[in-house]
């Protein structure tokens, strides 16, 4: 069995840092677990959500950035809305997404392609843009025909469009993701 | 005039970070200074005994103790200046400890405001007066607000020991919360059985005035001397003739009444009596439903009536009690629970709260005891408990434990399984909390011998669906965070343990009462540990929940603590009144009445003084607030020990540069 010396591993500049980044206060939390009682992707996670914020405060950084559910998170807020103490989540779950990425223990290859397919339409149109998402998972990942069984329902509702729709003030949406890359250069 | 100034070490927590030998030095040079020392605890017995030693030593005329807050030993020190002959106002506090040394790590800093507070003391002590208290009279009786168990107790201890009591109740019957339950916690005994011999006492007591179905209107006066208006609601029932028979309840045509004191699970009539116990048993009209009193037309209740009892011309009525003490035991309410939206907001008709649940276990309640789903009547064969609804959540603005939900959880749990034993109960909870006598053993028994599921976590949502028979489930969607999974209870029925509030119209009350009440309603104590049945308004007292959630022993002892506090105000034949009050300067006074008409306690009045006209203040109504002073455009009048020679010296003494 695997035993954690807490006065070894806790972190807590760790807990600290993503106080910061996300604007929570982590301390608040007492492990009620409504965020995971109501969590969709509660079935498919390997790290509850009320589990990952226990690693949070516990200072535990590798039991809270290595594991997919980060990946599999809806980013749908179900659980900052439901949280008796006002922690907004979602936004503790998106910190620890982004604080995985700088580590490189992105737990899910697939799904950062996937985030950053969908990124990518958004950058050239504006807004998603699905057909845009699915070629470029496609193309990434060389995965073939994984979905391709909801494609013909899909279709047929017009949420499967050939032709991007694309927004006014493209431009302006554009010109976040150069800030953006710009701003990553500079630190 | 000889000053001996004394500064406290109060242990480390002065000495830590304030050089208290420094600023006894400094103080022997402050005017009138002859003797300063620091000690390691003034308010010590040899503490004291240094100080009345010092003053006959060197013939002291006032003394300064530079320590904590006048609050908790202003009134030590008094009565030790007062030991070596001194009057008791011929002494200052100097607060060096919360102003000074607990707020600040800089010791040099620190030393030199100690000082300087020490200078301020100083510097008012030279124009001190002695002051002498005034005596009056007390009235020996008491006002109780509200009916429920601890008025109740409160009631009749004082009412044993000779005091008279006014109970004033807002329902139409006395009992409060406790009469609504089936049973209680931890023996699981008959809730009316034990309440409803305390009722009828209360309404058998002859030193017992009993107003139900009544507000206070207004309270005036102080200490000794309140003035109380009474409102007695119009019942439309005159209840000298109404013999609580009932006919006229079972009579009356109007039958969609939503019954509050079955917390709106079933209805009653427009003319009701709320339980077969309640007192007092009389009827009372709904006037929102009667229809004589509505449209006019009907009646039924007067043709029926054999004794004549039926007015529908009444109106309110206000009375007048004078009382010397009042005890507030206004109880509490519900957390507004139709808010949660995720548990239906109050739509979905098989998701209610424990005291439903409790009338619905009553045996004279609207279902005669048998559980059944409010929406079906049929019986609930998975019953899930949500406790903390309401209770220890910062989202609905109510981030404490309201106390006793974990054991009512319990017994309601027990309480299921032996009326319906093939019934599994659920309990969603977060922490237990059952620090009683006999308290976590009762939990325990609900899990270990009627094989409650206790799980630990909070609940996200309830989803109501259609079952393949046609009725209505409800899906309970929880986690159990102790096995780190999401789960589900298709259920018959949810009770939500529901947090508590200070009653609806508590702060209202606060405002007549002149006391503090905080964000949820509950009536601030004068001191959280040592004084938790005072307020700091003089001669009103606390008891029950209106103070702070608590169960029904903690209540019965908080309501005989408010009783004996009463009975040691009126053991002393006559009060003593604080001296600290107004005094007017006739020499200046120019009678133009505006500090009549600001005081807040009607304590000044205008007299003939040689031909002319003066305020003159009734120094024992006088609770020296000092509007008065602040009003009088002449100056006239001041507040002895208070007075703005005294305020002005306190001033330069710390703008001296």
């Amino acid at each position: 069995m695997n035993i954690t010396r807490l006065d070894k591993a806790r972190d807590l500049n760790f807990k600290r840092q993503v106080e910061e980044e996300s604007g929570q206060n982590l301390s608040a939390c007492y492990q009620c677990g409504k965020c995971t009682a109501g969590c969709p992707s509660a079935g498919v996670y390997d790290r509850q959500v009320s589990q990952i914020m226990r690693a949070v405060q516990m200072g535990l950084k590798e039991e809270a950035l290595k594991n997919r559910s980060l990946w599999l998170c809806l980013s749908c807020s179900t659980c900052s809305a439901r949280c008796p103490n006002n922690i907004d989540v979602a936004a503790v779950m998106e910190t620890l997404r982004m604080m995985a990425r700088r580590e490189g223990w992105v737990q899910d290859r697939p799904m950062e392609t996937f985030w950053k397919a969908f990124l990518d339409t958004v950058k050239y149109t504006g807004r998603s843009y699905e057909m845009g998402v699915m070629a470029g998972f496609m193309a990434r990942t060389l995965r073939g025909w994984g979905n391709v069984e909801i494609a013909p329902t899909a279709l047929l509702k017009n949420k499967l469009p050939f032709i991007p729709s694309v927004i006014e003030g493209r431009e302006e949406v554009a010109r976040i993701f150069q800030r953006y890359a710009e701003k990553q250069k500079r630190s | 005039m000889k000053i001996g100034v004394f500064v406290c070490h109060c242990g480390s927590n002065i000495e830590a970070t304030v050089d208290t030998a420094a600023v006894a030095k400094i103080a022997e040079n402050y005017p009138d200074v002859v003797f300063a020392e620091d000690s390691m605890y003034t308010c010590s017995e040899p503490g004291q005994e240094n100080i009345v030693q010092a003053i006959k030593k060197h013939g002291l005329d006032g003394v300064v103790v530079a320590s904590c807050s006048p609050r908790m030993h202003e009134p030590t020190f008094r009565r030790t200046v007062e030991r070596a002959g001194l009057n008791r106002y011929m002494f200052e506090m100097a607060n060096i400890r919360e102003h000074v040394s607990w707020i600040g790590r800089d010791r040099e800093a620190n030393t030199n405001k100690a000082a300087e507070l020490v200078r301020l003391a100083v510097e008012k002590l030279r124009r001190n007066a002695p002051l002498y208290a005034k005596q009056f009279d007390v009235t020996k009786r008491v006002l109780v607000i509200g009916g429920g168990v601890a008025g109740i107790q409160a009631a009749l201890d004082a009412a044993d020991s000779g005091i008279g009591v006014v109970m004033v109740e807002r329902e139409s019957t006395i009992g409060g919360k406790m009469a609504k339950l089936d049973k209680t916690f931890p023996t699981v005994d008959c809730s009316s059985c034990v309440l409803a011999p305390k009722m009828v006492d209360v309404a058998q007591n002859p030193n017992i005035t009993l107003y139900a179905h009544s507000e206070v209107e207004s309270i005036s006066g102080f200490v000794g001397n309140f003035t109380v208006k009474i409102r007695k609601r119009a019942t439309y029932v005159d209840w000298s003739k109404c013999t609580g028979c009932g006919i006229c309840t079972e009579k009356c045509p109007e039958k969609n009444v939503p019954d509050t004191f079955n917390e709106g699970i079933s209805k009653c009539r427009a003319i009701n009596i709320p339980f077969p116990q309640a007192i007092p048993k009389k009827a009372t009209i709904n006037p929102d439903y009667c229809r004589k009193l509505k449209d006019g037309k009907c009646g039924v209740c007067s043709k029926v009536c054999t004794v004549g009892a039926i007015k529908y011309d009444m109106v309110d009525e206000i009375v007048e009690e004078k009382v010397g003490a009042i005890i507030a035991a206004t109880g509490f309410d519900l957390v507004d629970w139709k808010t949660i939206t995720e548990f239906g907001g109050g739509t979905y008709p098989d998701v209610i709260t424990s005291l439903q649940y409790e009338r619905m276990m009553s045996a004279s309640g609207p279902t005669a005891g048998h559980i059944h789903r409010p929406s079906d009547h049929k019986e609930p064969k998975n019953i899930v408990f949500i406790q903390c609804v309401g209770s220890r959540d910062c989202s609905m603005g109510r981030p404490y434990c309201s106390g006793f939900c974990c054991m009512y959880t319990a017994k309601q749990a027990i309480m299921t399984k032996d009326h319906l034993p093939d019934t599994d109960a659920y309990v969603f909870y977060m922490d237990v909390r059952a620090p009683g006598k006999m308290y976590d053993e009762f939990t325990r028994r609900a899990q270990e011998e009627y094989g409650v599921q206790y799980i630990r976590g909070r609940v996200s949502a309830i989803q109501p669906y259609t079952r393949e028979d046609g009725s209505v489930g409800y899906i309970v969607r929880g986690a159990d965070t102790l096995l780190g999974e999401q789960v589900e209870v298709d259920a018959d029925m949810v009770v939500l343990a529901v947090g508590v509030e200070g009653s609806k119209g508590a702060g209202n009350l606060a405002e007549k009462l002149r006391i503090s009440y905080d964000h949820y309603g509950f009536y601030m104590e004068s001191h959280v540990k040592l004084r938790p049945v005072e307020t700091n308004t003089a001669g009103v007292y606390l008891a029950g929940v209106c103070q702070g959630p608590k169960d029904i022993p903690a209540s019965v002892a908080q309501g005989s603590a408010a009783a004996a506090k009463v009975m040691a105000l009126f053991s002393k034949p006559k009060l003593e009144n604080d001296p600290q009050v107004s005094v007017v300067d006739i020499k200046r006074c120019v009678a133009c009445g505006k500090c009549i008409k600001v005081c807040p306690y009607q304590a000044i009045e205008e007299v003939e003084f040689r031909g002319q006209k003066k305020a003159h203040v009734i120094e024992t109504v006088c609770q020296g607030c000092g509007v008065c002073t602040a009003t009088c455009p002449q100056g006239a009048i001041q507040v002895s020990h208070f007075t703005d020679n005294q305020l002005l010296a306190e001033v330069n003494a710390l703008c001296q540069f």
